[in-house]
């Protein structure tokens, strides 16, 4: 871009108009000039909007995170840094954390998603983990609407097109439709990696005089108050904030990696930070802020990719693949080198300072001066009105319109229970060549390099249920990440979540975030799996109209022996198929509701944890102990779906027998309560025994064999179910659905 | 088996190589970056791994082929040294000249990931004597850029040469005449879409990249 036009000009007058542009509300600018004693100019008032809008201050949401279970004695770093980790054994430590790029993939989908990645990979590598999977979690509108299908297929571009460059296998993640998301379509990566637990690295600066070094790609214009854009509704004139989106570049950011695990290994990095949000400020005061130092920069040393860039664009640029480090000022020479060596830019544009200060240099003059402590300490923190939302009107008795085979080939072929595979077959899911259980199963499995252990991973939360009752939403969300764990033998260790709401000024959305969190700290404390890292996003509104809440969780667990991993994909003709749960009944908020009788109603199911706990850790044993050859778990769509993906997966058929006495056969396959389990075993009187001593409900529900699926007598081939499983997404992205 | 592997900055498949390599001949490959004017001594085996070498938003492997090490690998190859290209690396040979066509966009536009069946043409060359020849093997994909094409004279000259190393069974990537790999004319350099690397473990999904290592590794004993 040629940039001779664009002269640096007088930086602006402070005024009302130009306060409320920064997204600072009249009390928030009082607390800055109270803060300063002065008026700030117009390059504090742009790290003072960086710093204070609610995508880095989480001034809504801090109040109710503090209430969230972050211990556990794996944990090594829960919330606050890049990302989180846990001991994993072996001396190794897995790294992890989720975030959103909503906003910006809704203006741009290609970028917005694949600036995602980008941002997700380098919070990882950050802390100095080489990623070793990624995962998204996706939300688009209906399907119908207009703008739906080319978000879907820039979104999902955008993320293979990150991915697969820099390297990294994307294993897993979930997608749903629904209108809610027409305006805000939901893009939340995760990033998992894997490091020493004796080799982590932290944001926190210590020691004065320490050289603070600027590492990566040039800075430019893009991204210009993104930080500040993620923080608003959008209204009609979202298409004029697509220069607020940054542009990805995997190849630097795989270099990055690459140098940085170099650099590291070498023992010249003090403190690092990536320049994701607010780039420079956030990173540069984050680094002073957590080691209670000072920090002077000179812009002047800053690399730009345009000419005449002012102090105010520098500090705000989001301009990707960019990292701050505090070096060892004798290692400066090792780290210049390797830098060099993979031709990325390397400059020295500032120190650690004694003095609680943020000094900003440029051509000669001062532009910022202010105190860093407040700058995060000081930022405003809201104790927001919220209401409780109101109880679901009960469902009332619900009709069967049509025989079971049929609502299965309906659900089989609905928008949120197709296939995904026209998604996954776009990303490289096998690179590292560490994959054990690919996209389509329960959790992604991989392997812990050059060991027999594997890690394993999901991404869940039923929007639908958080709407009817959040409490239960949030709960039933952690839920479903810990029992899919447990359906591939993992043993669940921690969590992170990505909190996507509408605006949380509005009393009723406020309301849903608390619940949802409430919800999400009960069931990980009564299942033993903290939180250690997260994000939230709030203003998902677009004139007005907020999105499902959407409380996305990302669960990771331990398998011991890969030899115990088990998969979902039927295995052996004439064996018994295990329900582990209780039976069938709960309709209201299932798919079978929306999907057959065209309804969005009643409560979401309940969400017993206590139960929960005790037939995943039934489950995870018998897999352990060998009695499981196929496990799945049991979710949208109830147990006929369950039994369809695990015959279609396996490709060997199942015959379900007809409920029990007085269990209706829409409740009994397709009711969607919770903690259940379909289990193929050649053992069913050990385990029905072993079940029987654990206290928890198992019953044989069917047979496998056979090349169709059978429920209660009524038959279709499995591939003929196969076709209509896989038809939708591919017909529709072809405009022909 | 002396082998070694080139890392340009974006490479991605090079560890993945390396560790098949090591595996299969019980020898870890000399890992060789791309700024090296020479190959180590002794090499039986240069491998052009899988990845993004420069970026490739361009034209896939154009830059990598201009690259010290690849003219190393090229004077290599003029020995009669063995040469194996896999996904980037295929790209990364037509380019610098050592296998004739391009790969170009798939045809269907998207990344394609997911496991393929293939035919194996070619059983004469130290990577395809381990096959039977005609059999079905299944090799993982995952490209952008796996479209092979080439002027009818030289897809003919390949046919009658017997230098399609492997085919897709079926239609995959809109590749000419549903190439998948092919070999010089010394049947001494390989190029090719699908990743054996990748098909080394049944837990990783199949075994059957091993026969091409092992023969491999007997080839340069």
């Amino acid at each position: 871009m040629t940039s001779s036009a664009l002269k640096p000009v007088a930086e602006p007058a402070i005024t009302p108009e130009l306060i409320a542009d920064h997204g600072l509300k009249p009390d928030e600018y009082q607390r800055i000039l109270d803060l300063l004693g002065r008026e700030p100019s117009f390059t504090e008032l742009g790290i003072f909007s960086a710093m204070w809008n609610e995508h880095c201050s989480y001034k809504s949401s801090k109040k109710w995170l503090r209430t969230l279970p972050t211990k556990a004695p794996w944990v090594i770093q829960g919330p606050g840094e890049n990302a989180g980790v846990i001991d994993i054994g072996e001396g190794l430590a897995a790294v992890f954390k989720m975030e959103s790029h909503n906003h910006p993939s809704f203006i741009e989908p290609y970028q917005g998603a694949a600036t995602g990645v980008g941002g997700i990979l380098r919070d990882v590598f950050t802390m100095g983990a080489r990623p070793v999977a990624a995962l998204n979690a996706l939300r688009f509108g209906d399907p119908e609407h207009p703008k739906t299908r080319r978000i879907v297929r820039g979104v999902v571009s955008g993320i293979g097109g990150y991915g697969n460059a820099f390297g990294v296998p994307t294993v897993g993640g979930e997608t749903n439709f629904h209108p809610a998301y027409d305006g805000n379509p939901l893009v939340n990566a995760m990033a998992v990696g894997l490091a020493r637990t004796d080799g982590i690295f932290y944001a926190k600066a210590s020691g004065v005089g320490r050289p603070i070094v600027y590492l990566g790609a040039k800075t430019g214009r893009d991204g210009v108050g993104g930080a500040t854009m993620a923080s608003a509704e959008f209204g009609e004139d979202v298409e004029e904030k697509r220069p607020t989106v940054q542009v990805g570049d995997p190849f630097t950011e795989k270099r990055l990696l690459e140098a940085c695990l170099e650099l590291m290994a070498t023992g010249a990095v003090v403190a690092i930070q990536d320049m994701g949000a607010a780039g420079l400020t956030c990173s540069a005061v984050e680094m002073g802020d957590k080691g209670d130092l000072g920090v002077r920069l000179d812009l002047d040393k800053v690399p730009t990719r345009e000419a005449h860039m002012t102090a105010y664009e520098m500090m705000l640029s989001e301009s990707q693949e960019r990292m701050l480090m505090a070096l060892h000022p004798e290692l400066e020479d090792v780290a210049r080198a390797i830098f060099e060596k993979w031709d990325l830019d390397f400059a020295i544009v500032g120190e650690t300072i004694a003095e609680d200060r943020f000094l900003i240099l440029h051509g000669n003059e001062v532009k910022a001066d202010l105190p860093l402590k407040a700058l995060s300490g000081s930022a405003p923190e809201y104790d927001r009105p919220w209401s409780e939302t109101p109880a679901a009107e009960p469902l009332g008795p619900v009709e069967a319109p049509m025989g079971s085979m049929e609502a299965l080939r309906k659900l089989l072929g609905s928008p949120d229970l197709c296939s995904r595979r026209w998604i996954w077959e776009q990303y490289d899911h096998q690179v590292m060549a560490d994959s054990v259980q690919l996209p389509g199963g329960d959790a992604a499995v991989v392997r812990v390099h050059g060991t027999n252990r594997g890690l394993a991973m999901t991404v869940d939360v039923t929007p639908r249920y958080c709407k009817a009752n959040p409490r239960r939403g949030g709960a039933q969300a952690v839920a479903e990440t810990w029992r899919n764990l447990t359906a591939v033998g993992a043993k669940p260790l921690a969590i992170t979540d990505n909190l996507n709401f509408g605006n949380p000024e509005k009393p009723e959305v406020m309301g849903q975030f608390v619940a949802c969190v409430q919800g999400i700290g009960q069931a990980c404390e009564a299942l033993d799996y903290p939180v250690v890292s997260g994000n939230v996003s709030l203003y998902n509104e677009t004139d007005g109209a907020a999105i499902l809440p959407t409380p996305a969780i990302g669960g990771v667990g331990v398998i011991e022996d890969l030899a115990q991993m088990t998969t979902l994909a039927l295995k052996q003709a004439d064996r018994v198929l295990v329900l582990v749960g209780p039976n069938g009944c709960w309709l209201g908020q299932t798919l079978y509701l929306r999907e057959i009788l065209g309804r969005e109603a009643g409560d979401a199911p309940p969400v017993d944890l206590l139960a929960e706990k005790r037939a995943g850790d039934f489950v995870r044993r018998s897999i352990q102990g060998g009695l499981v050859a196929a496990c799945h778990d049991l979710s949208d769509g109830g147990l006929a779906v369950a039994a369809a993906e695990m015959a279609l997966a396996g490709g060997l058929g199942a015959d379900l027998d007809a409920p029990p006495q007085g269990s209706e056969p829409h409740r009994w396959f397709f009711g969607e309560d919770q903690g259940r389990y379909l289990i193929e075993t050649e053992a069913p009187e050990a385990l029905l025994q072993a079940a029987d001593r654990a206290g928890v409900a198992a019953r044989i529900v069917g047979r496998t064999g056979g090349e169709a699926l059978v429920l209660a007598g009524e038959s279709a081939p499995l591939e003929e179910l196969r076709e209509i499983r896989e038809g939708w997404l591919p017909a529709y992205m072809r405009g022909e659905a | 088996m002396k082998s070694a592997v080139l890392v340009f900055p974006g490479s991605n498949c090079d560890r993945d190589m390396a560790v098949a390599l090591e595996r299969v001949s019980g020898r870890k490959p000399k890992m060789v970056w791309h700024k090296e004017a020479e190959l180590p001594l002794g090499v039986d085996l240069a491998v052009v791994p899988g990845g993004f070498s420069f970026g490739d938003y361009l034209r896939s492997g154009a830059i990598a082929a201009r690259s010290p090490a690849m003219r190393a690998v090229a004077d290599f190859a003029a020995r009669g040294g063995m040469v194996l290209g896999v996904c980037n690396g295929f790209q990364v040979l037509t380019e610098a000249g050592l296998l004739p066509g391009a790969l170009m966009r798939n045809a269907g536009l998207d990344f394609l990931c997911k496991p393929v069946e293939l035919i194996v043409e070619e059983t004469q060359s130290p990577f395809g004597r381990g096959y039977e020849a005609g059999a079905r093997i299944r090799l993982p994909i995952a490209h952008h850029d796996g479209r092979y094409v080439a002027e009818a004279e030289t897809l003919d000259r390949l046919e009658g040469e017997s230098r399609v190393a492997f085919r897709y069974a079926e239609e995959v990537n809109g590749s000419e005449r549903r190439i998948a790999g092919i070999l010089s004319e010394n049947r001494r350099v390989l190029g090719m879409m699908p990743h054996p690397e990748r098909a080394i473990e049944a837990i990783l999904g199949g075994v059957d990249g091993l026969p091409m290592f092992e023969t491999l590794t007997q080839e340069a004993a």
